[in-house]
């Protein structure tokens, strides 16, 4: 770890102004996921600029009728507040079935969207990662990559997105609000996260400056039927090796609407609003469930250990949607799938 | 002195042995009070920092440290070329539980032999500059080609020259296996495989040495045995034992990674010897995974037997890792020559040279990995022959250990077996594969048989009563979390007949009374047989004094008339008839009594008889197998160890062991990167063990035990034996659950699906 300057703004363009003082310079929120960088070195920012300060932390009604979750909301407090159990339970599930109740305490909303991908090797300098040193090559493709990304793969780099919450608020539609010296502007999920391609280095669209200040659920009901359905390589406290998001309206036994994201299988929350359209006015039942896997995982490409998730996707796509379409959700604190 | 005490324990009934007490050191434990060997606060304090080898097989061809000493507040940077001259002695660097070879000297040379390997460190007036330091080390390597895959090292395996002192060899053959085996009607063979696990204790290995103006040394170090480590520091850099004293009150879990001086030990004191300051090393999670680990192993078992199970071939075949300069072994595959009743067996046990760090005890070695091949091997017999699993070990129990033609000192599998079946509802079982299921979940139910040899070292304790009544029990062993305070606290208590909280226990010191390293499961007996000859001394000698007062009512009784409790001493039968302690004391004239004792094995017992503990596990799982996910929802586990001498530590012990196997049957691995020949998951994120979700319920049996040659108190240790055998009983259920038998550990996801089974990225490529 480096030794660093430290400001701790309290307003959003105070912050903005801090960041861009100092090109090497980085926001802290929560630090579950900075700090760690920090200590392995992978993360050598100058300058910090704490935003916990900022008037950021308050869930309030959007102007559309929807949710506006500021970038500084615990993800604790996010999962458990009554309206996004009411009315966003998908979400609310997505982030319970990530990390520990500690980390869920610290980590904020805007931290949760840019944590960094948990590829080994990205994590240790001693390796060659295109993600962290560009151009040194990509270890992962020929190395240990049972985490690794069966979708969306580049030849630069095979990481996954790691963050749980955001497979929940891709499937949501959600929008993300930010801030940048011109001013603020809104980003949809969908292309938030951005994949790999010949730029591993950049794991979103945000810019150098631009801080997250709020995300915002459209007012869209899907409290219902819906199921996160998170498999890893323990009962809990690990990350996904394969993650779906499912959330259906049904009607008259027929699907009216299908979201679906997938977590842990590519280098952003999957989202393939083709498969979704394939379901429309499908009944809502199993067998329509399977060819809709199938599509998805249409280009899925393997890289050894991680060849086991382009069937696991598969399987587990089925199941979460069988389990939306029942009304059964997983749950987040018995273990056991439905 | 020494005796050979044969049995102390007489019948008197103790008030504390034998029942559940709570820790003595719980309340500190729980408050923080309990100092660790990286929080020990001490003026002027200096902090190093280990830089590690970032190649995996080469050398240093440069290494510049200017820029790190630049910074302000940085003190030095040791390396190779600059480290003070140390001893050029192999033995001197060889501890107590070393294998052959010579062992890793920090800082030995330019050559690199491992993957962070240490090669520098960074010293500063704070951790935060160190650390800082630590990343402007310029380093330039040649590199040469490695080898870490034993596969692929397995032809070049050999059998160790040197043996490891107190590692049995594998036994000679007996019968003739090979041809057994070609008879035999029912034959299989396959092999076995159990990753690699890193100990992961969660106290990181640390050394604070405190530096004092006589040149003397305090050593606060994370150990097993703090005369271990003091040894292994006055050998290498030439002090006399009245120079350093190391200290480890508390250890922070160690599972056997503290048996060895670590390197932060000798970096530790190398830059408080020559900077002439108080230094502290703490090792990071990540370099956790730089030395000692579970040896990757190979095995090959092969099981003939008749129609009806009766065993009559095993062959069991054992390939190794080691490092490329020590020899490391442990005892694998002799449990095969062990645990059944069977005429024909070939047993051997080679290594291979590979560059990573000397593999070491990991909890139960060797019997982890070995026992779980028998096991899981076992139980294909039993589908084999269609004979019940816990019926066809009955039907080749041994009754005598064969591997030495010895009589057990003691035996009750048959016993744990039987209430171990019982309490788990075994009889309601259904033979079949894939015949249980509840929802969407088959339900497995396996059981495997554990085994632990037990042991007993020489050990000394003190016992010193004072005039007040308060007694002192100290011993220069430790407490690994495994309960040795109360245990001792309970012993001597009961010896002299006084409330426990009357009693205060020292260990982990090495200025008190010789003790070896805490692990084998034998610090109980060793420790706890000492401390009861130290406290029989105390209560000889103060018998003595009682029939001296005057009108004593004990004048006429020998001392094994008498009783000691509640503070005094009296007639046998007639409580009213008593001399109090104090009085006693006060007769004496004298502040306190002391006796020390040194207690062993008794020589002639231990050449005439084999002792050992065992264990019968059963294991439920429900597994999802359309998505591979794995619950293990019951856990049974009968252990027949002996005397019990705290039911309370003693059921903590056998939980974590089997939490431990349930680790290594679904969780546990670290990853080898073969091509860069790094462990790549070296943080506890990624190298998992059971969280709490993994783990249900864990229903502990002690069964009686009655023995009186394994160890003069009875005792025949608890550390181990938990995780023997578990991780087969679970595999055996996920046999049982879903028909699939997976013979590498950890069974995961994948593994279960089906999907993509042991393929390495190459085979994946073709
Ligand atoms: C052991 C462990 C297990 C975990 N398991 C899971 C899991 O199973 N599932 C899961 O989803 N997550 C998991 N996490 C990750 C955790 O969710 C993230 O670390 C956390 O959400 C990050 O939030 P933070 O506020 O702490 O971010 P920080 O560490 O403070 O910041 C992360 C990054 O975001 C930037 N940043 C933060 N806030 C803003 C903002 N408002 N605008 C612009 N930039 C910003 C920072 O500059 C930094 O680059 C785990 C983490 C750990 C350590
Ligand atoms: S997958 Fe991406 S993050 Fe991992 S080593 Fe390759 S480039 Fe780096």
């Amino acid at each position: 770890m480096n030794r660093f300057s430290y400001a701790r703004p309290t307003d959003v363009a105070e912050a903005v102004r801090e960041v861009g003082s100092d090109p090497s310079a980085r926001f802290i929120a929560g630090g579950t996921n900075l700090i760690d960088l920090m200590k392995y070195n992978v993360e050598r920012p100058t300058r910090l600029v704490d935003i916990t300060r900022l008037p950021l932390t308050t869930i309030d009604k959007a102007d559309g009728g929807g949710l506006r979750i500021g970038a500084l909301v615990p993800n604790s407090d996010l999962a458990y507040d009554d309206q996004v159990q009411a009315r966003y339970p998908l979400l609310s599930d997505a982030i319970l079935a990530g990390a520990s109740p500690q980390l869920r305490n610290m980590a904020s909303t805007g931290g949760n969207l840019l944590q960094r991908t948990r590829c080994l090797y990205f994590y240790d300098t001693a390796t060659p990662c295109n993600k962290r040193e560009p151009g040194s090559g990509c270890s992962a493709i020929e190395g240990v990559n049972r985490i690794h990304a069966i979708l969306g793969t580049s030849s630069k780099c095979i990481a996954t997105h790691p963050s749980d919450m955001c497979v929940g608020l891709a499937a949501l539609n959600a929008k993300v609000h930010v801030a940048g010296p011109s001013g603020e502007r809104v980003i949809a999920m969908a292309d938030f996260h951005r994949l790999p391609g010949d730029q591993p280095e950049r794991d979103t669209n945000l810019g150098p400056q631009e801080l997250i200040v709020a995300v915002e659920l459209p007012d869209e009901d899907f409290s219902k039927n819906y199921s996160y359905l998170k498999l890893r390589d323990r009962l809990s406290y690990a990350f996904a090796l394969v993650s779906v998001a499912a959330a259906l309206k049904i009607d008259g036994g027929k699907i009216a609407e299908a979201r679906m994201a997938l977590g842990g299988v590519a280098h952003k929350p999957w989202r393939d609003t083709t498969a979704e359209d394939m379901l429309r006015g499908k009944p809502a039942e199993e067998a329509s469930f399977k060819p809709v896997a199938d599509h998805i995982l249409r280009d899925a490409r393997g890289f050894g250990h991680n060849d086991f998730k382009i069937d696991l996707a598969r399987r587990a796509i089925v199941r979460a949607l069988s389990q939306a379409a029942a009304g059964t959700p997983q749950t987040q604190t018995d273990k056991r799938i439905k | 002195m020494t005796s050979n005490i044969t049995n102390l324990d007489g019948k008197r009934a103790g008030r504390y042995v034998g029942t559940a007490q709570r820790r003595i050191d719980g309340r500190l434990k729980v408050t923080g009070g309990a100092k660790y060997a990286g929080e020990f606060p001490t003026p002027g304090l200096t902090y190093g920092y280990v830089v590690s080898s970032e190649i995996t097989h080469g050398k240093i061809t440069r290494i510049d440290a200017s820029a790190a000493e630049a910074v302000p507040g940085v003190i030095k940077v040791f390396t190779y070329k600059n480290r003070p001259k140390i001893a050029s002695d192999d033995k001197k660097y060889q501890d107590q539980t070393a294998p052959p070879g010579s062992p890793m000297r920090p800082l030995g040379d330019e050559k690199i032999a491992y993957a962070g390997q240490p090669i520098a460190l960074v010293v500063a007036e704070t951790f935060e500059l160190a650390r800082h330091a630590a990343t402007l080390v310029h380093i330039e390597y040649e590199t040469k080609p490695h080898k870490t895959d034993l596969e692929a090292e397995r032809s070049s395996s050999y059998e160790p020259k040197e043996k490891r002192s107190g590692i049995a060899p594998p036994p000679p053959p007996r019968g003739d296996a090979d041809a057994a085996f070609a008879k035999a009607p029912v034959k299989f063979e396959n092999e076995y495989r159990v990753a690699v696990e890193h100990h992961n204790p969660m106290e990181p290995h640390a050394t604070t040495v405190v530096w004092h103006d006589d040149g003397k040394m305090t050593v606060y170090d994370k150990t097993q045995g703090v005369q271990n480590s003091q040894n292994y520091v006055t050998g290498i850099f030439g002090l006399k034992k009245d120079d350093v004293r190391v200290i480890s009150p508390f250890v922070g879990g160690a599972f056997g990674s503290g048996l060895r001086p670590q390197y932060q030990l000798f970096l530790a004191v190398m830059a408080a010897m020559e900077l002439k300051r108080s230094v502290r090393v703490v090792l990071t999670r990540d370099q956790m995974f730089t030395f000692t680990h579970r040896p990757d192993t190979i095995q090959t078992l092969g099981i003939g037997a008749d129609k009806d199970g009766k065993l009559q071939a095993i062959r069991h075949d054992a390939v190794a890792e080691t490092s490329t300069f020590e020899d490391y072994q442990e005892v694998v595959v002799n449990w095969s020559g062990l645990l059944y009743d069977c005429a024909n067996t070939k047993l051997t046990y080679e290594i291979a040279k590979m560059n990573v760090y000397t593999p070491g005890d990991m909890r139960a070695p060797g019997a982890t990995l070995g026992v779980y091949a028998l096991e899981a091997a076992m139980d294909e017999l039993a589908y084999a022959t269609g004979v019940d699993p816990v019926e066809l070990r009955l039907k080749n129990y041994a009754e005598k250990d064969q591997n030495e033609d010895k009589p057990f000192s003691s035996k009750e599998l048959r016993a744990c077996y039987r209430q171990g079946a019982e309490r788990f509802g075994w009889s309601k079982r259904s033979a079949e594969p894939r015949s249980m299921r509840e929802g969407r979940e088959l339900i497995g139910w396996g059981m495997a048989t554990g085994v632990w040899e037990a042991m007993m070292q020489e050990t000394s304790a003190r016992a010193t009563l004072t005039a007040g009544g308060k007694l002192e029990v100290a011993a220069a062993t430790a407490d690994i979390g495994t309960g040795t305070y109360t245990i001792m606290a309970q012993i001597a208590a009961d010896e002299l007949g006084i409330p426990i909280d009357d009693v205060t226990v020292k260990i982990g010191d090495s200025s008190l009374p010789k003790a070896p390293v805490e692990g084998g499961s034998w610090a109980a007996a060793s420790t706890g047989t000492a401390v009861k000859a130290a406290c029989h001394k105390v209560r000889e000698k103060l018998f003595n004094h009682a029939r001296k007062v005057e009108g004593s009512p004990l004048a006429n009784f020998g001392i094994d008339r008498v009783v000691f409790e509640n503070g005094r001493i009296s007639v046998s039968g007639d409580p009213s008839r008593f001399v109090t302690l104090a009085d006693a004391m006060a007769a004496t004239g004298e502040r306190e009594i002391s006796a020390e004792e040194t207690t062993a094995p008794d020589p002639e017992t231990k050449k005439k008889y084999s002792g050992y503990t065992h264990s019968a596990i059963f294991a439920e799982v429900r597994v999802d197998e359309e998505l591979g996910v794995i619950r293990v929802t019951r856990i049974v586990d009968a252990v027949a160890a002996g005397k019990i001498l705290n039911l309370k530590t003693a059921r903590s012990q056998i939980l974590g062991g089997v939490v431990f196997g349930i680790g290594m049957a679904l969780h546990e691995e670290s990853l080898m990167d073969k091509k860069l020949g790094r462990f790549m998951n070296h943080n506890i994120a990624e190298y998992h063990i059971p969280a709490n979700a993994d783990v249900h319920d864990i229903d502990v049996i002690f069964v009686d035990e009655q023995d009186d040659k394994a160890s003069p108190i009875g005792v025949k240790g608890l550390g181990e034996i938990g995780i023997v055998g578990t991780a087969a009983a679970i595999a055996n259920a996920i046999f049982h659950a879903t028909g699939r038998r997976i013979r590498h550990l950890p069974i995961t996801i994948d593994k279960v699906m089906g999907a993509g089974e042991d393929k390495t990225p190459a085979q994946a490529a073709e």
